[in-house]
């Protein structure tokens, strides 16, 4: 089949970007989305114009790398799909297909389709992790986790830092990752001695990184490859209550990332 | 910036770079109104506040189809309510004041977080398909603002009968009279309806966002608590509406 | 001349012994000595999380732009680990046997005894970060059984072990970034090693983002930059994965032990088109309970539901009767393509045989099979549009793991002086053919417990040295890389990089993949050189070198897989036996299984570059095998 391809184009960051209009012939149903894209890509070369870059890397939905929005949709929005996933056997002979980068201010394009989601590792050092240098383990099977809270954590976990939440959230709201690594760690018995600092440090470099905030919108759990439920952004919430009204003696501070 | 976004990489091509400051310190009050997180609980509690002095006042308001003597009993009542101890009225202003922080707290934290989320894509989007958020989602903004219009309007109307009556019309404590007299005047029944449906889509959206925002919605209850929501919205807007309708209809006079 | 430095003593004490007898440094100057960590997958991540953790001054680098998406995200079935929990008569002893028999006799006793060993280690420490693996309904661990051994010693996360691993080092890495113990350099591509009066002293790197070439100087480097399955293109592994950091070492100096030992993983997705990108696999575990098999009849085209059972040729279990369809990798891969050969394949291009799991269903019913398979029942929906819940799954073998790599002492130094080698970089602890679950395994053990032990050992004995990049070394190696990428933009000529890896992989898989023999590497020889001669005249790069040029990280990563290569097919050719995934037609028993010779190549080869044009030299390692007596491995 043939496609119709509306591409941005931008060659850096600072650069100044626009849409461009691309034909694609001979695409059959069994490749992928991405394959599509390296057809495109070696006729681009053979013309000797710019491959479209794009960023890419397992091509099976875990690594995260790739991501753009297909006709407005962040993934091209097939349940639980990454871009990468998404068949052509979902398109059919001379549809138009836009392909549009994620936008956000904490999300700059570095070139074409590629943004930089280097915001998502700095919320991550303020506090997504559990202390236990190498060496302190003690023996596994010596703090039990009932099923129900290693699954619960694992559905957290399954996140693959793709960005689409952030990308698809009508205020570029960084919610739900943070809100799935929180949920990960959280609600694990590993991980309730750091779970009030943890929570007000990750919540706080999520704002710093100027994400917008959550007015509940649900786009992002829409579009997410991984599924990752609201109900966990609500866990944030309340965690972050617990983490504020909770009485200690110690006093608790926010501790930023150093720059 | 952590060291993980190395040197060399471009910075973004977004106009002035915007720092937003850390919390320090444990103070609860601080903590809360300093994370994007706890802005959004103060809106949700002042909400509930809000949401449940519209409904009582929704149910007030009903007393009118009982006739002049109920509803201006009632209105005598509200502040007289905790005599002896309390002073005439005084129960009234408390009310008043709570309202009134609420509401304060509510909009200032409102145009606080809309402010971070215009910031947040200064470029937006050729197209994007929405999938999920509904109309009421979206209208809260605008919504609100109508709604605070409304009550400064509201209050110098009913309460103060500074607008829409003719000289010596309003009468303090008359409330019968003074909502026939008030609503009579056809373009502010009008606006009343118009200030309740916006009051409706945001009830329709904020009471289960609040919900949500105090971690209380689940993947499984979040259908029923989307309809509960809705339902709530819908009897608080009829409760409202029937009034100035039956007015215009002239179906109490 | 190659010194394995094998502790004496016996083999249960040699790791005690050796972390007993290395030297220690100060904490106080630890701040004091910079180590370059090249790599931040399971391997890398863990080194340098654990170096910064003991104080020493880390700088990480990967090419990726997050160190969360290393290639080790994508490994599904599970980790081993002697811990027994299922006192079903595992124990270190047990693994350490498996894994050298596994191996096929090839692989270093000491080492893969102290990987027993440590991997009790690696699920404590894991655990303790919070990586969700799967339990039971009391709150204890749970373990499967898995590619091919008998016991259940098997930890896994659902179907994504390695992403839940992976990001457990990632956490702990970004801690110690936060922490300013590491210095993350992401979308920094290593280019080549430096060399100061014999010792490994730093790297040059290309910035993806802007183009720019930098040096970085350090005490030691580390290197942990994974596999080179792509050298066939088509894999499972990730797009980006690739030979080049490895190889830059090796033409540095660092021998290249076993190139020949590749891996093919028999449960993958078959090839579709001829515009596939890369194989997906179809978890190991699937074998747990699927059942393999193909028509007894050649060309049978009738839907599998319709092919009645004793039509069927469920030929693992037929000649194999005690592993059945558990039997190892290779085992299982070579067989089905013996029957594909045999014109019994399925599918549209006749390569690929049924996985049924008809039966299972039938036994424990669909929603047990669901709980244990969904995300894996899903991933092959989406990529073939089919129900395998209804229809058997269609499954080949894919190119899927390097045990080759850069030769390693038992201390994970490689020939040159202060460069270490870890994870699937190093020629690894897996002889001549890997376990299932036990590379994620390796990984962890070399970067968590093994470098932070033998690094800090190294830098005791080697006080810092006042060294910068100024220093003409340093100027050399960049002016070399610089010179490199203008070479590639420069050439200008008709074929873009990926369709010269298409056509090189394409020649490997046909004549040094599952079996080989001396007139196919002899073929492929030729071949090889052909292209490469091609590619350096007909290549062409877009753009320019100052900028984000995906075309031009591909064209000097291919560049370098044609390089690798040629040393590919000399190591096959030159080792006539058949030993663990390395097949030699003319080295096979009556009927038709692997056939070693113990007595002339139980040895590892380590190759050494002698430069551009001029055949490289083998050095061997000799094997000794004192606790696993040498057999004819047998699955009957
Ligand atoms: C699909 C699949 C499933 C698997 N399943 C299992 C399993 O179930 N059990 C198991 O035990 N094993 C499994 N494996 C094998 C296992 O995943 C890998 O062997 C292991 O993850 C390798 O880890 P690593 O740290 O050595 O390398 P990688 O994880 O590949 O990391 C390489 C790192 O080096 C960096 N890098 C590479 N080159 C350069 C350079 N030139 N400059 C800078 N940085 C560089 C990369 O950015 C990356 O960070 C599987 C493999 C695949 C492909
Ligand atoms: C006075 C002017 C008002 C303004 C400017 C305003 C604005 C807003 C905004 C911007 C939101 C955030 C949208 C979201 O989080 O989903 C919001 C939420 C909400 N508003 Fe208002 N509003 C006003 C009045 C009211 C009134 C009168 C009520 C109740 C009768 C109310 C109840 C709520 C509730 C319950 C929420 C949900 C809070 C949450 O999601 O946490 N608001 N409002
Ligand atoms: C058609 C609908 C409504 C009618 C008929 C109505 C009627 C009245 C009347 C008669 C009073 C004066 C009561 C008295 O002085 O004793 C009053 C007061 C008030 N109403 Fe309403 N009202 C309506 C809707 C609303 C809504 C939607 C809100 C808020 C969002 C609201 C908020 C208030 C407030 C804050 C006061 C002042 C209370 C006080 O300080 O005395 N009203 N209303
Ligand atoms: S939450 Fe979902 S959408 Fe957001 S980064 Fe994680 S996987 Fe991607
Ligand atoms: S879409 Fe945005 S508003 Fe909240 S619910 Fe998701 S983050
Ligand atoms: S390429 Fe890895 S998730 Fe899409």
């Amino acid at each position: 089949m043939n496609l119709k391809l509306k591409i941005w184009r931008q060659a850096n960051a600072s650069a100044e970007g626009q849409f461009k209009d691309y034909q694609v012939t001979g695409i059959t149903p069994d490749m992928s989305f991405l394959e599509m894209l390296d057809v495109l890509n070696e006729d681009l070369t053979a013309r000797g114009e710019a491959p479209v870059a794009f960023e890419h890397d397992c091509r099976e939905g875990i690594c995260g790398s790739c991501g753009f929005l297909v006709n407005g949709v962040a993934h091209g929005g097939r349940p639980g799909t990454t871009v990468c996933q998404l068949s052509m056997r979902f398109f059919k002979d001379g549809d138009s297909v836009a392909l549009e980068p994620w936008r956000a201010r904490a999300f700059p394009i570095l070139r074409d389709l590629i943004v930089d989601r280097a915001p998502f590792d700095r919320i991550i050092q303020a506090g997504g992790f559990i202390s236990a240098s190498t060496g302190s383990a003690p023996e596994a099977n010596a703090t039990l986790v009932p099923k129900s809270s290693s699954d619960t954590a694992f559905d957290a976990a399954a996140c693959i830092g793709c960005g689409a939440c952030v990308a698809a959230c009508p205020n570029a709201s960084a919610m739900l990752f943070t809100a799935a690594k929180l949920t990960h760690l959280n609600s694990l018995p590993q991980g309730q001695p750091q779970r009030d600092q943890r929570t007000l440090n990750m919540v706080t470099a999520m704002s710093r990184e100027l994400f917008g905030s959550c007015t509940n919108h649900g786009e992002c759990e829409a579009v997410c490859p991984k599924e990752i439920p609201l109900e966990f952004i609500g866990n944030m919430n309340h965690d972050l209550m617990r983490a504020t009204f909770r009485r200690r003696r110690e006093p608790i501070t926010v501790v930023v990332p150093r720059g | 910036m952590a060291s993980s976004s190395a040197a060399s990489q471009p910075a973004a091509k977004t106009a002035p770079v915007i720092e937003r400051p850390a919390v320090f310190g444990s103070n609860p009050l601080t903590l809360l109104w300093c994370t994007v997180i706890g802005k959004k609980v103060v809106m949700a509690v002042t909400g509930v506040i809000m949401v449940g002095f519209v409904i009582a006042h929704m149910l007030g308001n009903l007393k009118i189809f009982a006739g002049p003597h109920e509803i201006n009993t009632y209105s005598r009542f509200l502040r007289t309510v905790g005599m002896p101890e309390l002073g005439y009225g005084d129960a009234l202003w408390i009310v008043r004041a709570v309202l009134l922080v609420s509401a304060t707290l509510h909009i200032v934290a409102a145009i606080q977080l809309t402010r971070m989320n215009w910031q947040a894509r200064p470029i937006g989007y050729r197209e994007r398909k929405d999938r999920e958020t509904s109309f009421a989602a979206r209208s809260m903004r605008w919504g609100g603002v109508l709604l605070a219009i409304f009550i400064v309007f509201h209050i110098l109307h009913f309460t103060l009968g500074a607008v829409g009556f003719e000289p010596g019309q309003y009468r303090e404590l008359h409330v019968y009279s003074n909502v026939i007299i008030g609503f009579s005047v056809w373009p502010i029944a009008v606006f009343y309806i118009v200030a309740m449906i916006a009051l409706f889509f945001h009830l329709d959206h904020g009471i289960w966002s609040m919900l949500q925002t105090l971690g209380w919605n689940t993947a499984r209850n979040q259908a029923t608590l989307r309809l509960a929501s809705r339902l709530i919205a819908a009897v608080v807007f009829f409760g409202f509406v029937s009034v100035p309708v039956a007015v215009l209809a002239g179906w109490i006079h | 001349m190659l010194d394995a430095r094998i502790p004496s003593g016996p083999i249960e004490q040699a790791w005690d012994t050796c972390k007993f007898e290395m030297k220690l440094v100060n904490p106080a100057n630890r701040r004091k000595y910079t180590v370059i960590v090249v790599g931040a997958g399971l391997a890398g991540a863990a080194a340098a999380a654990s170096l910064g953790q003991q104080g020493y001054n880390v700088e990480c680098f990967s090419f990726h732009d997050s160190p969360r998406r290393a290639h080790s995200i994508a490994a599904q079935g599970g980790i081993n680990a002697a811990k027994n929990y299922r006192n079903d008569g595992d124990s270190i002893y047990r693994l350490f046997y498996d894994t050298v028999k596994g191996g096929d006799f090839r692989s270093r006793e000491a080492n893969v005894y102290r990987l027993a060993q440590l991997s009790v280690n690696i699920i404590d420490q894991c655990v303790a970060q919070g990586v969700p693996f799967a339990r039971e309904y009391g709150g204890l661990l749970d373990t499967r059984s898995f590619g091919g051994v008998q016991v259940s010693r098997t930890f896994y996360a659902r179907g994504q072990t390695g992403q839940q691993l992976l990001l457990g080092a990632y956490q702990a890495l970004e801690e110690q970034i936060a922490a300013g113990a590491v210095r993350m350099h992401p979308r920094s591509e290593m280019l080549d090693l430096v060399i100061v009066d014999g010792k490994a002293r730093g790297i040059v790197t290309r910035n993806l983002v802007t183009g720019a070439i930098d040096c970085h100087a350090a005490e030691v480097v580390v290197l942990a930059t994974g596999g080179y399955s792509n050298v066939f293109y088509l894999s499972t592994n990730a797009m980006a994965s690739n030979c080049s950091a490895i190889w830059r070492a090796y033409r540095r100096g660092a021998m290249f032990a076993n190139p020949c030992f590749t891996q093919i993983h028999p449960t993958c997705i078959p090839v579709t088109s001829e515009h596939q990108s890369k194989l997906t696999l179809m978890s190991e575990s699937l074998r747990n309970d699927g059942r393999v098999w193909v028509p007894k009849q050649k060309g049978d085209q009738r839907p599998p539901n319709q092919i009645p059972e004793e039509e069927r040729d469920y030929y693992l279990e037929r000649r194999y009767p005690s592993f059945g369809n558990l039997v190892p990798r290779d085992v299982a891969s070579r067989n089905a393509k013996e029957v594909c050969d045999d014109g019994r394949g399925v599918g549209p291009s006749g390569q690929g045989v049924y996985l049924d799991f008809r039966d299972a269903i039938a036994r424990m019913g669909i929603d047990q099979v669901r709980e244990k398979y969904g995300n894996l029942f899903e991933i092959y929906e989406q990529i073939t549009g089919e129900d395998a819940y209804r229809v058997p799954m269609r499954i080949y073998p894919a190119l899927h793991y390097t045990m080759g790599g850069l030769w390693v002492d038992y201390h994970l130094m490689s020939t040159i002086e202060g460069l270490f080698v870890g994870g699937e970089a190093n020629f690894s602890d897996h002889g001549a053919n890997r376990l299932g679950a036990s590379a994620l395994m390796q990984g962890l053990a070399d970067g968590y417990f093994v470098l932070p032990a033998t690094v800090p050992n190294y830098l005791a004995s080697n006080p810092p040295v006042k060294l910068d990049t100024s220093h003409a070394a340093f100027a050399q190696a960049k002016s070399e890389v610089g010179k490199r990428v203008a070479k590639l933009l420069s050439i200008g000529g008709k074929r873009s990089a990926a369709s010269f890896h298409r056509q090189l992989g394409r020649m490997l898989w046909d004549d040094c993949g599952m079996a080989r023999s001396d007139a196919s590497l002899r073929h492929a020889l030729a071949e090889v050189g052909k292209l490469r001669e091609e590619f350096w005249q007909n290549l062409r790069v877009v753009g320019t070198g100052e900028e984000l040029n995906q075309s031009l990280e591909v064209a000097g990563r291919v560049a370098d897989f044609f390089e690798l290569a040629e040393l590919m097919c000399t190591d096959a050719l030159t080792r006539t036996e058949s030993c663990g995934c390395h097949f030699r037609i003319e080295s096979q028993t009556p009927d038709g299984e692997a056939k070693r010779d113990d007595e002339h190549f139980s040895y590892s080869a380590a190759w050494e570059w002698k430069g551009d044009g001029q055949p490289p030299v083998m050095h061997q390692e000799p094997l000794a095998f004192d606790h696993v007596h040498l057999t004819q491995r047998s699955y009957k």
